[in-house]
């Protein structure tokens, strides 16, 4: 499904990634991780196409097409969807009109009709369920004055509508308290099929008890320096990340 | 280039959509500026001798005034002596109703989406239909008057309720009140009048379509709104005009009235011709608007949206004279490219227990510069005024300005008086989590910008909010990338 080979991508000129590879294929879930300041949240804005990061080398192709080449409203309809660290309040819109503008451009570029009201609504109100978010926070305007947990809830809500086949789940147990994180990795966990994968950006194991990750990859200084499966995450949870340091920064000296 | 800019780039190259100008023989006055003029103006229009008497002191007075500078907009001087001060389509015979005004006439309203054909037009709103210098048509007239409402062009009032506007002309805004409102008295050519009998509720929404087409002609309409003890309205007022290179000046007067338990609501979409992408031509839209609520219990309320004008300069107030009365002013300024707008309210509270609100939302893009300049006065005599004021100014790239002038006087120790003020950016932030859930730039900015100046438009009228929020939409088309 997405294929990432020898990506380089720097921001004003500082290089961040340094030759990423990954194959993600349908129904896996990858955890990527890593020490503050390793690339992790650039390689998920990236992905995303945010456009303050340029990218220097290497291709990245998703579902057969050059993901690089495509404009970041085009990389959602085609079904990457990213759930930000840190979601953006736009006073005025509700979560509702949000929502119904991005479902039904996204159909639009799929060739299928408008949801009309009724449609969307009842579609709404069972994926509301899953990430038990309450229809009064939907109606508020996005995003603004909510709690920090509301806010990734919201995240996964928006995911559950917007029905992915990339979903990047970018810290999204950052600021959550352990109900929370439950509720979102629960949703999460409900939406997983055979025919769509996950990438979850996490600094911590604790998120990955919940979601369970098929492979774990650690990034350290823009590479992707050790891989494995989720046994990789308990060690690092028990070890750290020095181990890893000293190991590649050994290497690079000699 | 960055992001932003990009997006600015690509808002600015939107067309104006009203920019088409038609061809019809006009019964012109010459061009120039002079008691001669004035004379011509009146006589055309078959006015009253103290109609004429009144003009010609405004004009007296307005030869001893000089143009007012303090405003923050910059503009070449305005030759006010090679311009035109009525321009009218020859119409063969007066028509006495709708089935007589001249097709062609009416397709021009047509193509701007104002039907003017009772039976093909929605229920609910009856429409004055102004052009250039005249009114060429006013619909459901019939059907206001049986409740004794006169909805009609200004020059039929001055003919059919000479007593009605004698009355109040100038009540509000006298003749001398700013070198543009001075202007104005001497030489409008039109505009609407509307009168509420006392203890009537105007059943349906009354508005005015301004339409300038004639090149080198300035408009200078004039409205009078008066609303008896109980009564009620909401006007509403739309406007547009060619496409044109040269700068076009439009002064207008609005005068409202209300008495005891009156209210009125008064909402405008203003979009004249803003000039082209790189600010040549487009309107100089110098406006004096004032209501006064007069009676105890009256409440006015001014509901704008500005998105069109090369030059705007315009504070609808409200004089707070009775008891309890209460004044509002809601306002959308939108500028793009090299439009200037120096637009807000005053708010003067002379009664006890008065009220007033003001909510104003600016947005600048492109070049363009966007001031609020309010104030809030409270007379000695005002116990217990209260006023809540909120500016917000949106930005849009970084090479547009937004200004803040509020001005608070206060002269009774119990007011309380309320201002807040925010600026903020459209972000790269907000605008890359649309395009990350699939929604285009384009969309994203009029969600954001829609989402921003929501508490205004929800003043607005149903079928007039749907129309401003396209408006706002398409005059910043493009302006994020």
């Amino acid at each position: 499904m997405l294929t990432i080979k020898n990506l380089h991508a720097s921001i004003e000129g500082t290089p961040i990634l340094r030759g990423i590879n990954l194959e993600v294929k349908a129904g896996e879930v990858h955890a990527i991780m890593g020490p503050n300041g390793s690339g992790k949240s650039t390689l998920a804005s990236v992905l995303a196409g945010r456009e303050e990061y340029e990218v220097t080398e290497g291709e990245v192709t998703f579902k057969g097409k050059d993901l690089l080449d495509l404009a970041p409203e085009d990389r959602a309809r085609e079904g990457v969807f990213l759930a930000f660290q840190y979601p953006v309040e736009i006073p005025g819109v509700s979560s509702t009109n949000f929502l119904r503008t991005a479902i039904n451009q996204v159909r639009e570029y799929r060739g299928l009709e408008a949801l009309d009201a009724v449609k969307f609504l009842t579609m709404m109100k069972e994926k509301m369920k899953l990430v038990e978010i309450d229809q009064k926070l939907l109606s508020r305007s996005l995003n603004e004055g909510f709690s920090g947990g509301e806010k990734k809830r919201n995240e996964i809500f928006q995911m559950a509508m917007l029905e992915p086949t990339l979903s990047i789940l970018d810290e999204t147990d950052s600021g959550l308290d352990i109900d929370a994180l439950r509720i979102v990795s629960n949703g999460v966990n409900q939406l997983k099929s055979k025919d769509n994968a996950t990438i979850v950006v996490t600094h911590y194991q604790r998120l990955l008890d919940y979601i369970v990750p098929d492979y774990v990859h650690v990034l350290y200084k823009g590479r992707i320096v050790k891989s494995g499966t989720k046994e990789l995450a308990l060690e690092l949870e028990e070890k750290g990340y020095d181990w890893i340091k000293e190991a590649i920064d050994s290497e690079a000296t000699v | 280039m960055s992001k932003d800019n990009q997006i600015l780039e690509e808002l600015t190259s939107k067309e104006y959509e009203h920019g088409w100008s038609v061809n019809f023989e006009a019964d012109e006055a010459p061009i120039g500026l002079n008691e001669e003029i004035i004379r011509w103006i009146s006589a055309k229009k078959e006015e009253p001798e103290w109609l004429l008497e009144w003009r010609l002191k405004a004009f007296k007075t307005w030869q001893s005034m000089t143009e007012p500078t303090w405003a923050n907009v910059t503009y070449p001087k305005i030759d006010l002596q090679s311009l035109r001060y009525y321009s009218a389509p020859k119409q063969n015979n007066k028509p006495k109703s709708l089935d007589e005004v001249d097709p062609e006439l009416l397709q021009i309203y047509e193509r701007l989406g104002i039907n003017l054909n009772e039976q093909k037009k929605l229920q609910g709103i009856a429409v004055d239909a102004v052009l250039d210098s005249v009114s060429v048509a006013t619909t459901f007239k019939g059907t206001l008057s049986k409740l004794g409402i006169v909805f009609c062009s200004f020059s039929e009032a001055v003919k059919e309720h000479p007593e009605l506007v004698k009355k109040y002309l100038g009540s509000v805004v006298p003749m001398t009140d700013n070198y543009y409102a001075a202007l104005n008295s001497a030489v409008f050519s039109d505009g609407s009048f509307c009168y509420i009998p006392k203890g009537v509720r105007c059943p349906m929404e009354l508005s005015t379509y301004f339409r300038i087409n004639a090149a080198n002609t300035g408009q200078f309409e004039r409205t009078l709104i008066v609303a008896e003890d109980e009564a009620y309205v909401s006007y509403l007022e739309g406007c547009t005009a060619p496409q044109r290179d040269e700068n076009q000046l439009h002064a207008a007067v609005v005068e409202i009235y209300a008495a005891k338990n009156a209210e009125v609501k008064y909402s405008t979409v203003q979009n004249w011709f803003p000039g082209d992408k790189n600010g040549k031509g487009g309107i100089y839209n110098f406006v004096t608007k004032r209501g006064i609520c007069a009676g105890d219990h009256s409440k006015i309320s001014w509901t704008q949206v500005e998105t069109g004008s090369a030059v705007t300069w315009k504070y609808p107030s409200c004089i707070l004279k009775g008891d309890h009365s209460i004044g509002e002013f809601y306002s959308v300024a939108v500028t793009n490219n090299y439009q200037q707008a120096d637009t807000g309210t005053k708010m003067i509270h002379i009664g006890k227990n008065t009220k007033s609100r003001i909510v104003s939302k600016g947005i600048s893009a492109g070049k363009s510069q966007n001031s609020y300049r309010g104030q809030v006065q409270v007379m000695k005599r005002a116990d217990n005024a209260r006023n809540f004021s909120q500016c917000d100014s949106l930005l849009m790239g970084d090479r547009c300005g937004a200004h803040t002038f509020p001005y608070i006087d206060i002269n009774n120790s119990s007011a309380k008086v309320e201002h807040e003020a925010t600026t903020s950016k459209i972000g790269e932030d907000q605008l890359f989590y649309c395009n990350q859930r699939g929604i285009s730039t384009e969309d994203a900015v009029a969600l954001i910008v829609n989402g921003y100046a929501k508490e205004v438009l929800n003043q607005l009228p149903m079928e007039f909010a749907v129309e401003a929020q396209k408006l706002l939409a398409l005059t910043l088309e493009g302006s994020v990338g």
